[in-house]
């Protein structure tokens, strides 16, 4: 992934799109949440839900993974640019995390992040606090997931001593 | 019918779920699937990373937390889903042979003003490990059905001192 220095506030990532099949919808609810408007068509279809929909923690899986993909395809172009990616530090958590629609089985949603704060001084020296808007958005433009994250990310100026 | 609706939670009410183990292949499977990064991957990877060995996804705690609170609460009531989390901190990580559970502590329930069919619940979820360490915990408000009047004189609010 790019630096901490190398980040903007306002800066806007469009992350890829996914379209959610029944099946891997249901294989991830009977996994980690099968309540019945998650794992069967039937069952979900006499819900107020109406039809078989994502769990919502899948929807935000989904949405982790083109994050990442985002960031290991910025590591590639600092290569390419004879860099060393910076090193991916964890998330403390997230804020404000929103479904305010079902996915449904089916629909296309893409992924969007938008950096909305860079602090530089964290409790870990070596290393930057990013926080951004992330969102998921159906085909017909309604929002299905948001909230904001916030990652750790090495900084630039001292990635030689950040880590001890 | 269901076991639980709205009308069963309350205020201070506290629920425990879980165990559940955590392996080094769900993990990387896991982590495969949904936050291919180094410390979720690969144990030699992750030990050069800030997590200094394998840790779970945060994103994979929240399954897991969704896994016991739907076996031990959820699937046995009117649950309507969740509208979300006004909070979530990882707070310590999730390693492999972690012995996981979560306590659910109720803040406040309300009914819904434009849906008389529902009502929201406000708890807090702390995911712990077997150390007693709070590796996550999160706020969300949950939807659940109301009980169906010809049973409402049935519920445990109903039948308190």
């Amino acid at each position: 992934m790019r630096y901490f220095e190398d980040m903007r506030v306002g800066e806007r990532a469009d992350l890829g799109s996914h379209t959610f099949t029944a099946d891997e919808i249901k294989a991830f609810a009977r996994r980690y949440d099968p309540q019945r408007f998650h794992v069967d068509e039937a069952a979900a279809a006499r819900t107020h839900f109406g039809a078989l929909c994502a769990s919502g923690w899948h929807t935000a899986a989904v949405f982790m993974r083109h994050f990442v993909e985002a960031e290991q395809r910025d590591a590639e172009a600092l290569r390419a640019g004879g860099e060393t990616p910076a090193q991916a530090g964890p998330s403390p958590g997230i804020r404000d995390l929103r479904w305010p629609r079902p996915v449904y089985a089916g629909d296309t949603i893409s992924f969007v992040r938008e950096v909305t704060e860079l602090r530089a001084q964290t409790t870990r020296p070596g290393w930057g606090l990013v926080v951004g808007r992330n969102t998921g958005t159906n085909q017909d433009g309604a929002l299905v997931l948001a909230f904001f994250g916030a990652k750790f990310v090495q900084r630039r100026d001292t990635r030689d001593g950040g880590r001890s | 019918m269901p076991k639980l609706h709205w009308e069963d939670f309350f205020a201070g009410q506290v629920v425990e779920c879980g165990p559940l183990e955590v392996s080094a292949e769900e993990i990387k499977a896991f982590a495969a699937a949904f936050d291919p990064q180094p410390m979720h991957l690969d144990e030699a990877a992750a030990c050069a990373t800030m997590m200094g060995g394998l840790c779970a996804s945060g994103w994979h705690t929240c399954a897991m937390m969704m896994r016991m609170v739907a076996d031990g609460l959820v699937l046995d009531s009117s649950s309507m889903g969740a509208t979300g989390c006004p909070e979530v901190k990882w707070l310590a990580p999730v390693r492999p042979g972690d012995r996981l559970r979560v306590r659910v502590e109720v803040l406040d329930t309300r009914p819904s003003k434009s849906r008389p069919e529902m009502g929201f619940v406000n708890a807090r979820f702390d995911t712990l490990n077997a150390h007693g360490v709070r590796v996550m915990t999160l706020t969300s408000h949950l939807m659940f059905g109301r009980r169906p009047p010809a049973s409402a004189a049935d519920g445990p609010r109903a039948a308190a001192p």
